[in-house]
């Protein structure tokens, strides 16, 4: 097939290819390009699209929220909907954007400085805004107020994480963009992006009742062929791709691919796990980077090997990165969990119970000093697979100091197996039921 | 700061020579001149009557500009007064009304102010300095002099038109030639008249010791009424509530003493007086005749009499001064009293300068010479009483003295005497002379604007027919006199109204918050660039203007949005009714009072008190009720408890402060009896934000309107109703008082009803469906919002559900049904429905685990061991601990679940956010 393709192929050298198809597609999977339609959420584009038009357009202002689980697709929609929106000639240049996230406007103080500097109100200078928080309060809502529905540009506030803008002293940000959408000042509509489903119940009262209550929720009900139909699409090549054969040849084996039934368990794995366009997407990139001249085919094993690189457990993989010191200590500790039922312990009794073994049943290990068992203790905190049962405890000595174990049995076992030489004796004490 | 700085500099006040008159019955002495000096500095200025003078105000860099028309002062001299003829700077007069002028103003005019709306009894202490004042004929151009110390007088306001004004109010007046700083200061021994000597005091000699009469004969209401008899026939109440006024400011010019300079008295204010009506009704030419007349008697008088210096001149008014020289007194004193009188005669307040020292002792009778004078005297003096109340101007002008300009003087006296001339005008009778003025004054106004004259024409009308009553009327009967005050006192409202008052409260308040500059930040680094000093907070134009709707459905959202409110809310008139009562009675008796407002959110409390204050506002316009300005803050638009202060005074004012002087600034402009007093009418939204901990913001605001002088009627709004009991402590609850209303949350007939009323006749609803909408916003909330919210969506789901989108029904119940849906339904279950397998797995494994614990908490280890467990039993292969902490964290983000920090791993604790039943009932519909 490898060679076929390259003897047929007369518009392009196969490397730049493969450099297009490189481009095209981590374009899609890593720079969130946008689809030319929203896949699966046409009623809330529609609906979305509406709401932002009117106030564009007639300077009706609004509130809404748009809320589902993470990677359902909330910003994409909204970037399609803004895409599509600016398009239109009445729109264009006739509406302001601010964009704010609630993870980096942590307050209403800078929130409200960085809406002041996006609008370019005119207490910016520069890049700087002045004033105080109480000044610039008074001047946004001023030059708010000014504005009347028809003659002033309408704003459009998004609101990234909105439910963190919730937790600000008093909502006044929430407050006032809101008071300001329900009453008639400029006109603006008021975005809010936010996974939480129970976000309304974060808003005060008065904040609530302004809040004009509008949510498009993005719970898509995706059954498991549209999920692989998306993943092929996802991988395929568009039509405009320079070179016409070479573009059928790839569409053609990734139709193959997602045919294939190796494949389409590890799909439903993913499926059945979440139904996240950006975990897919992490898992396709694995695939798509192992493509080269070389290697000019996305194989069912290497879907295979990105999956299991996908699930694998950080901490049993953790494990396998300590010594076998540390390792018997884990073990140890196990024990102690398994015989006082997820009780707290300490250095000691971790200690007291390696040494157990030492004597009973080891005979490849060498009994360690009080000072190496401690350091491979501490390493192991700084590591987090244990951590101290409650933070008050610092005063007392380190020994004694009680801990938990932070890795699950099934984790341990895990990494006993793959442990590169591990002792029998170590393997079988951890394997016994009781220490 | 600057403020301060500048109170800091003390200004000693002092009476200049003897006091030319006592008043036995208000136990006040009259002087002609007061001698200003600092502190520390040797020079002393003087003024004397007649002068103009700058009083200090609001605002530092434009202070008031007045004339001074008598100097008195009590027996201990602790107080000192001065009864002003005002005058209104450009600024003062609001924008609107600059109109009328039909041309920019100079920034040197000043108006001669002629209405009766404020007090022209002023502290002494607030006079900063004189300043040359100079009348300007009509035609005559304002010089371009650079000289930003002399002022320009063409024409008078009366807070309802322009009218020019004659040379002989303004200036015509010969004031004593006044020694200069320069001089060195008379010997204490030989004190130096300064002062026109027989001022009007007759009159108000007579012996009646009534404290409040002398007051209300002071503050300029009695003084015209002649003597005791007018002063026994004023209403008990009157004097009464004179009376305490008069204890109340002399307490407070005492305690601004003992405060100090630094405080300062507060600037001058000019006080509304509602029942002095008759005074707008005077006219110009009025006030003219009478003016004219007596002038030609000055003339007479004057001739005969040598021209002589005034520092020679020893009042001659036998006073009952122990260490006076009795002896020169009555040499001089004919002198002294021409002077004076011609002096006098541009100043209207003093009526007296017929009065020759002789008669001005104690004799009754010297107060009237002629029958004639004496109808005309009331008139003439009550102009100077309707000064109105101005505005400091906020304008910057580069000023070239900060200290009160001691050198600056006498210049003004000066000038005035070649004006003279003009206003020796032959009288025929007061009528045919006024029609003349009037007639003048018409060709002027239409020089000046030719749009304006319908309406001078008309209005100079309207004020001819009172005073011509009144000379009809005016001779002795006093009861005659007050009828006819109320009636022009309608008058007098309306002009000042459409002058003035609300409307300029409005215009103040843009002009000022056009520009929110920085206040100094001390934290601010040095250097750094401040805010532009104009910032214009304003969001661009759009280059399309907005479409308008073009189809019912449109037309009903736009009603429906709740920005658009209806003229008259419905379903709130008896709260409408309760207001709107309270506040024009607080408005009408000039009271102050608080009023607690409550309601969910959404039930039109802040709807209703704008609405009422609209009715109010109208009613000012009307002149049904006085004028008063209303201001409005947001506990939510304020970063701060005590941010309120400052937005108080900088809708007030325009000022700009921090929090701390601003609530020193309110404080003392509640407390000090003041200027121009409308009642102010504060409404706090959002009550419950203003607490802090020691509440001394709700403290204050409680505790403003009580004060006599305050004239506030605070108006709070919040959503609990025992907000008082519950987060007040007792002094602040006790002083919101019980005026309290609550809002109910609207029912469903209600919400239909306001629905109806919003839709006004657009037919876009079916009868149902909007029963269906507001049934169950009533069920859930009654939060009109809500409703309205539902509506407007369910025009959207109509719209888009019509397959033509030109030809849609009406909205009907399954539109609204599925806004209601939209709107109220929990998405929880859907959420659910929509997770994928291995979430749905793990809710399933945190109930079973919570009900093997009989907990509602588990640790993700133990649900994880169920959740494994589930997945063989489901034949799905077994996910890892990440992989299962992830799933965990999903369902944890969109709060279908509630976790710990995640960083506790595997020992985070889980609970779920939703009953077990509705997960089950998800889970099973699947």
């Amino acid at each position: 097939m490898m060679s076929k393709r390259k003897v047929k192929d007369a518009h392009l050298p196969v490397g730049e290819c493969f450099t297009e198809l490189q481009r095209i597609l981590r374009e899609r999977l890593c720079h969130q390009q946008l689809p030319d339609k929203p896949v699966g959420l046409e009623a809330q584009h529609k609906n979305l699209l509406e709401l932002l038009k009117r106030t564009a357009v007639h300077g009706e202002s609004n509130s809404v929220l748009i809320v589902g689980p993470r990677g359902a697709g909330k910003t994409m929609l909204l970037k399609c909907v803004l895409r599509d929106l600016l398009e239109e000639k009445e729109v264009h240049k006739n509406l302001l954007q601010v964009h704010l996230n609630g993870l980096l406007q942590t307050d209403d103080r800078i929130a409200l400085k960085e809406i002041t500097r996006q609008l370019h109100l005119e207490n910016v200078v520069g890049d700087k805004v002045f004033g105080s928080f109480a000044e610039n309060l008074a001047f946004l809502l001023e030059a708010l107020k000014k504005g009347d529905r028809s003659s002033s540009l309408p704003v459009l506030f998004i609101l990234d994480e909105f439910d963190l803008f919730a937790h600000h002293k008093n909502q006044t940000l929430l407050y006032n963009l809101l008071d300001v959408s329900q009453s008639a000042q400029s006109p603006i509509a008021v975005v809010g992006i936010t996974c939480r489903l129970d976000v309304l119940e974060l808003l005060e009262k008065r904040v609530k009742s302004r809040f004009s209550h509008r949510q498009i929720h993005l719970l898509s009900s995706l059954a498991f062929e549209e999920y692989v139909e998306r993943v092929r699409t996802q991988l395929s090549l568009p039509d405009d791709f320079p070179d016409g054969k070479f573009a059928e040849d790839w569409n053609d084996s990734i139709k193959t691919l997602c045919e294939d039934k190796s494949v389409e368990d590890v799909l439903q794995r993913h499926f059945n796990s979440s139904k996240d366009f950006r975990s897919m997407q992490m898992l396709l990139m694995l695939c798509l980077s192992r493509v080269s001249v070389a290697k000019p085919a996305i194989k069912p094993a290497d879907l295979l090997e990105a999956s299991r690189l996908c699930f694998a457990d950080a901490k049993a993989n953790m494990l396998h990165g300590l010594s076998i010191l540390e390792l018997c200590l884990i073990i140890a500790m196990k024990h102690l969990n398994d015989v006082y039922e997820g009780e707290p312990f300490n250095l000691q009794m971790v200690h007291n119970e390696f040494k157990k073994f030492l004597q009973r049943k080891s005979n490849s290990m060498y009994k360690f000093e009080q000072p190496v068992i401690m350091k491979a203790f501490e390493h192991l905190q700084q590591l987090e697979l244990i951590r101290p049962a409650d933070s008050s405890a610092a005063k007392t000595q380190r020994e004694y100091q009680l801990m938990r174990l932070m890795v699950d049995n099934s984790q341990i076992m895990e990494a006993m197996q793959k442990y590169p030489q591990c002792p029998t004796d170590v393997k079988q004490w951890a394997m016994s039921a009781f220490g | 700061m600057k403020y301060f700085t500048r109170k800091r500099i003390r200004r000693i006040y002092e009476w200049r020579g003897e006091p030319v008159n006592f008043n036995r019955k208000l136990k006040t002495y009259e002087y002609s001149s007061l001698a200003i000096s600092l502190e520390d500095l040797p020079r002393t200025t003087i003024i004397n009557t007649g002068q103009h003078i700058f009083i200090e105000g609001e605002d530092e860099d434009n202070p008031y500009v007045a004339k001074v028309v008598k100097l008195f002062g009590d027996e201990s001299g602790e107080q000192k007064k001065a009864v002003v003829q005002w005058f209104c700077r450009v600024s003062e007069v609001p924008q609107s009304k600059l109109k009328l002028l039909g041309r920019e103003p100079h920034p040197q005019e000043i108006f001669y102010y002629q209405a009766r709306s404020c007090d022209e009894e002023v502290d002494a202490e607030s006079i900063l300095r004189p300043v040359q004042v100079k009348h300007l004929d009509g035609a005559t151009p304002f010089p371009d002099s650079s000289d930003k110390e002399t002022l320009y007088v063409k024409l008078s306001w009366n807070t309802k038109t322009f009218r020019v004004v004659n040379s002989a109010l303004v200036e015509g007046f010969l004031s004593p030639p006044c020694p200069k700083p320069s001089l060195p200061p008379s010997p204490p021994c030989l004190p130096v008249a300064v002062t026109p000597a027989s001022r009007g005091p007759a009159r108000r000699a007579l012996p009646t010791p009534d404290l409040a009469v002398m007051l209300r004969a002071a503050s300029g209401e009695v003084r015209y009424s002649r003597a005791t008899m007018s002063a026994g026939k004023a209403s008990a109440m009157e004097v009464e509530s004179l009376h305490s006024v008069t204890k109340l400011s002399a307490s407070k010019c005492l305690s601004a003493k003992r405060r100090n300079a630094s405080a300062g008295t507060p600037g001058v204010r000019k006080k509304l007086e509602l029942n002095s009506s008759e005074r707008n009704s005077l006219t110009n030419d009025d006030i003219l005749n009478e003016l004219l007349d007596e002038e030609l008697e000055l003339a007479q008088r004057l001739s005969s009499s040598p021209p002589q210096t005034l520092p020679l001149a020893h009042s001659l008014t036998p006073l009952r001064k122990a260490h006076r020289p009795p002896d020169i007194g009555l040499k001089t004193s004919t002198i002294v009293l021409k002077k004076l009188s011609i002096a006098e005669m541009e100043s209207p307040p003093s009526r007296d300068e017929s009065c020759s020292p002789q008669q001005g002792g104690e004799l009754p009778s010297g107060s009237v010479k002629t029958p004639k004078r004496r109808n005309g005297t009331p008139r003439r003096s009550y102009t100077p009483r309707g000064q109105k109340a101005t505005t400091p101007s906020r304008k910057k002008e580069p000023k070239t003295l900060k200290e009160p300009g001691l050198g600056v003087l006498a210049e003004v006296d000066n000038e005035n005497s070649p004006m003279l001339p003009d206003a020796v005008t032959p009288r025929t009778s007061k009528r045919k002379s006024a029609q003349l003025v009037s007639s003048r004054i018409r060709k002027q106004l239409n020089l000046l604007d030719n749009h304006q004259d319908l309406n001078s024409d008309s209005e100079n009308e309207d004020e001819f027919i009172p005073s011509k009553k009144e000379l009809q009327s005016s001779s002795e009967d006093e009861g005659g006199d007050e009828v006819f005050d109320s009636d022009e006192e309608v008058v007098a409202k309306k002009g000042r109204h459409a002058g003035s008052r609300t409307p300029r409260s409005k215009q103040k308040s843009r002009s000022s918050t056009r520009t929110p500059r920085k206040t100094p930040n001390k934290k601010m680094a040095p250097g750094t660039p401040r805010t532009p000093r104009h910032a214009t907070p304003s969001i661009p134009s759009r280059s399309l203007p907005a479409r308008q709707p073009a189809n019912v459905l449109e037309e009903a959202r736009t009603r429906l949005h709740v920005s658009s409110v209806p003229e008259s809310l419905p379903c709130r008139e008896q709260e409408f009714q309760d207001i709107y009562s309270f506040v024009e009675s607080k408005v009408i008796d000039g009271t102050g009072g608080c009023m607690y407002i409550s309601g969910v959110p959404g039930t039109g409390k802040t709807a209703t008190v704008h609405e009422v204050m609209r009715c109010l506002e109208h009613a000012a316009e009307m002149d049904e009720i006085p004028p008063f300005h209303f201001i409005e803050i947001n506990g939510m638009k304020m970063t701060d408890p005590h941010q309120a202060y400052v937005q108080i005074l900088q809708k007030l004012t325009g000022q700009k402060a921090t929090a701390d002087h601003a609530a020193a600034l309110l404080e003392k402009r509640f407390s000090n009896p003041a200027p121009r007093k409308d009642t102010t009418v504060l409404l706090v939204d959002e009550l419950d934000l203003l607490w802090t901990r020691k509440q001394n913001v709700m403290y204050n605001l409680f505790d403003w309107p009580t004060r006599r002088h305050a004239r506030l009627v605070v108006l709070t709004i919040a959503n609990t109703m025992d907000l008082p009991e519950r987060i007040m402590i007792n002094r602040v609850a006790s002083r919101l008082g019980l005026t309290r209303m609550s809002f109910q949350p609207y029912t469903f007939k209600q919400l239909q009803q306001i629905i109806m009323s919003r839709l006004n006749k657009v037919k876009a609803f079916e009868e149902d469906a909007l029963q269906l909408a507001s049934r169950k916003v009533a069920a859930l909330s009654g939060d009109a919002r809500r409703c309205l919210d539902i509506c407007r969506r369910a025009t959207e789901i109509c719209e888009h559900s019509a397959a033509d989108p030109s030809a849609t029904g009406l909205v009907g119940m399954s539109h609204v049904m599925e806004a209601l849906n939209e709107m109220f339904s929990s998405a929880y279950i859907t959420a659910i429905k929509c997770a994928s397998v291995q979430e749905q797995l793990f809710l399933r494994a945190v109930i079973a685990e919570f009900r093997r614990l009989g907990l509602e908490e588990a640790t993700f280890q133990q649900v994880f061991v169920q959740h494994q467990a589930l997945c063989r039993v489901e034949g799905l292969q077994p996910i890892s601990v990440s992989e299962g902490l992830s799933v965990c964290q999903r369902l944890g983000s969109c709060r279908l679940l509630l976790l710990e920090p995640s960083r506790l791993g595997i020992l985070q604790r889980v609970r779920l956010n939703v009953s077990q039943d509705d997960v089950l009932y998800a889970l099973k519909a699947d």
